[in-house]
């Protein structure tokens, strides 16, 4: 877009690193071999994409992916089998997303929570576990939302890298070569003023899986990925600070018990309903 | 259990749902004893509140005996006899630790609601919609209980169950009212709305210091109540030019401080009513600030209007103009039980506050549309549930 404001991090002087563009958000597939992917792809994305959660979001990029395979064209097997069939060298832009929060706790026992990056699934819900392969490399598998197509496509997963670190002041890694969703990101860690405890700033960059169209599709999902990260800054404040998250999951009402015992409602990134939201602005 | 639910405008019906549990570590739950309609509720049943669920337990201002508590609930026991401020708050964020829970960080699971709506968030409360949180409300058999150790007061000696289940709402509210109007000596205080709120505000004005007290409403009961347990002279707005009368009580010079007890429902047979409930069906405006527009004007020069009449949205045609020229204080805010609640014990005991005349009617849950009917209709000043029976 031509008049789009200045990002976050530019003011913020963060961000620099941009995600490695491997995997998805290259282009390496023929046009003739494109259309075959792109049905059952289509299908999952639109499924995804009602899903206003990162399980969908998720969903939705596998099912962009597939799409994409066919209409602006990647395929990592392509890839592996050294085939390229495409003309153009193509890179896709990345989307970033920045978030910041003030945390009333000192740096270091803020930074020190973060770094030990099996914890961060406990406020990342759509994570369902970090495994540390090496101090600098770990294995990230998230998860898809909950229905039928995720069950057989399963998690998605991928490798990331700390390419830099300054302790109790910043961490900055990326996604290693062959992600599905290459993603960068950097968290700063810094002392709020007069004592206000520690800002934690995030910035998260991915590159949407499958061409200029796929960037196209993916920023419908920017305000619920933005949200998520703002939800998870924010559980991550409330562990912090309280050592527990604020919920009222599984509490009585007079709804059905499966309203209820939904694990992580898709309403709590889904946008206020309209007739409310003309009420509260 | 049974617990009093919406169901829509206008409709609540007692429903069988389950019994609450235990989510988290620093969780209590509470058999209810006391619940009280509060007039916040009726901004939620009459629609001016969004996001409230079908199905959701409503009521905020209760007290009872603890049942059960979370492994990390260090004060409380079971047996114990609390109160619990209307408002959830962890204590532990910066807003907590400065005293202002009703701003807490934590508490609010939906803070991304508010968020959107208001720039950033505040704390959750009991029974109050999904925006502030979405937690299920008191008039029920049972609730649970967030941050149990910093809600839930142990009530002392000698207060009575039926005075110590306002100290949840109704009696911080009024007082945190009075406390934010900064009343000097000598100072002139008027009070828009005699409800339970208004009341309570009455009676914290005295003990704040001031010379006069001035009530208003239009419910003659009301009125009268104000008269004999707040020692309040007072002005029926339906009969008598109001601003004409504030400025000739106090020798032209308007009340010192204008507290406003009513909120975005408030009512008047001006034209500037019908105006807007006009807007307000259309939904250009969400809010009815009559109260907000009178108690500027009639301010003196350099006064305070402390608000906490509940607003949820927008308002049209404040006077703006009025209030920077006469350089008006403004201060406002959902109430800080838990700033507020030690001092009131001791107020309470010491007879400088009473609220039991606030009870006028015991009901039990199955009779709830019925309360809140007469509630709404401004026949009764406080409806209290029952949940064990009326008996
Ligand atoms: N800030 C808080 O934390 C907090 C807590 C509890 C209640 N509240 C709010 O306080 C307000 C009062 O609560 P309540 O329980 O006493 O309600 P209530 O409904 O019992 O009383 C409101 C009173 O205002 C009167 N009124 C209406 N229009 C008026 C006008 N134009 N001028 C003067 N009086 C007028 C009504 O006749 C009624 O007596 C409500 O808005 C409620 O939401 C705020
Ligand atoms: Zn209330
Ligand atoms: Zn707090």
């Amino acid at each position: 877009m031509a008049n789009e404001k200045r990002p976050v991090s530019d003011v913020l002087g963060m961000g620099q690193i941009e995600p490695e563009a491997s995997g998805s958000s290259q282009i390496n597939v023929g046009a003739s071999e494109r259309i075959l992917s792109a049905a059952g792809g289509a299908l999952l994305l639109s499924y995804g994409l009602r899903k206003a959660s990162f399980g969908g979001l998720l969903l939705a990029a596998v099912g962009g992916y597939l799409t994409y395979r066919g209409t602006s064209g990647y395929c990592p097997m392509n890839e592996r089998l050294g085939r390229n069939t495409a003309q153009e060298d193509e890179i896709v832009d990345a989307i970033e997303i920045s978030k910041s929060l003030t945390i009333n706790k000192p740096r270091e026992e803020v930074f020190k929570y973060w770094r030990q990056l099996e914890n961060l699934p406990r406020f990342m819900f759509h994570l369902k576990e970090i495994k540390q392969i090496d101090p600098k490399r770990s294995h990230w598998v998230a998860q898809l939302a909950d229905n039928p197509f995720a069950k057989v496509l399963g998690s998605v997963e991928w490798d990331a890298q700390i390419i830099d670190e300054v302790e109790n002041e910043r961490i900055v890694w990326k996604s290693v070569e062959g992600a599905r969703i290459d993603n960068a990101g950097e968290v700063r860690f810094i002392d709020a003023p007069g004592g206000r405890g520690t800002e934690v700033h995030a910035t998260i960059q991915y590159r949407p899986p499958a061409g200029q169209l796929g960037g196209t599709i993916m920023k419908l999902f920017n305000p619920t990925f933005k949200q998520m990260v703002k939800q998870d800054l924010r559980r991550f404040k409330q562990l912090l600070e309280t050592g527990e998250i604020a919920t009222i999951k599984g509490q009585s009402s007079g709804r059905t018990k499966e309203n209820e015992s939904l694990e992580k409602p898709s309403s709590e990134y889904a946008t206020v309903q309209e007739k409310h939201e003309s009420l509260m602005l | 259990m049974k617990a009093l639910c919406y169901n829509g405008v206008g409709d609540l019906r007692t429903e069988r749902v389950p019994d609450p549990a235990i989510l988290n570590p620093k969780d209590a739950i509470l058999r209810v004893i006391y619940s009280s309609v509060c007039g916040s509720d009726l901004h939620l049943i009459n629609g001016y509140v969004p996001t409230v669920m079908q199905g959701d337990i409503l009521g905020h201002e209760f007290m009872g005996e603890v049942v059960e508590v979370g492994t990390e609930v260090k004060k409380l026991k079971k047996g114990d006899r609390v109160v619990v401020g209307s408002i959830i708050a962890c204590g532990e964020c910066s807003y907590c630790q400065s005293q202002a829970f009703s701003l807490c960080d934590n508490s609010n699971p939906h803070a991304w609601m508010l968020e959107k709506a208001y720039g950033d968030s505040s704390a959750g409360i009991f029974g109050y919609s999904h925006a502030f949180g979405g937690y299920a409300g008191s008039h029920a058999d049972y609730i649970r209980v967030p941050f149990a150790d910093r809600g839930a007061f142990v009530i002392p000696e000698g207060i009575s169950d039926e005075s110590a289940v306002f100290v949840s709402d109704a009696v911080p509210t009024g007082y945190m009212a009075a406390d934010m109007a900064d009343i000097q000596p000598g100072d002139t205080v008027a009070i828009w709305g005699c409800g339970g709120v208004g009341q309570m505000a009455i009676q914290s004005a005295w003990i704040k210091g001031a010379a006069r007290v001035i009530a208003i409403d239009r419910e003659p009961e009301r009125l009268r109540l104000a008269r004999e347990h707040g020692k309040a002279e007072t002005l029926d707005f339906s009969k008598v030019n109001l601003q004409e009368a504030l400025r000739e009580m106090t020798g032209g010079r308007g009340p010192d401080r204008c507290i406003d007890c009513v909120g975005m429902e408030a009512v008047s047979d001006s034209f500037a009513y019908y105006y807007d409930k006009a807007k307000q069906y259309v939904r250009l405006e969400s809010d009815r600030p009559l109260v907000l527009r009178d108690a500027i004007m009639a301010c003196r020069k350099g006064g305070t209007v402390s608000i906490v009449g509940v607003y949820g949205g927008l308002v049209d045609s404040i006077p703006m103009g009025a209030a920077m020229n006469k350089a008006l204080t403004f201060k406002m805010g959902q109430q800080h039980s838990q700033k507020y609640i030690p001092e009131l014990f001791d107020h309470m005991q010491n007879g400088r506050l009473d609220p039991s005349f606030l009870f006028t009617q015991k009901m039990s849950l199955d009779d709830g549309m019925k309360g809140y009917d007469l509630f709404n209709k401004k026949q009764t000043m406080r409806v209290v549930f029952a949940p064990g029976g009326v008996a």
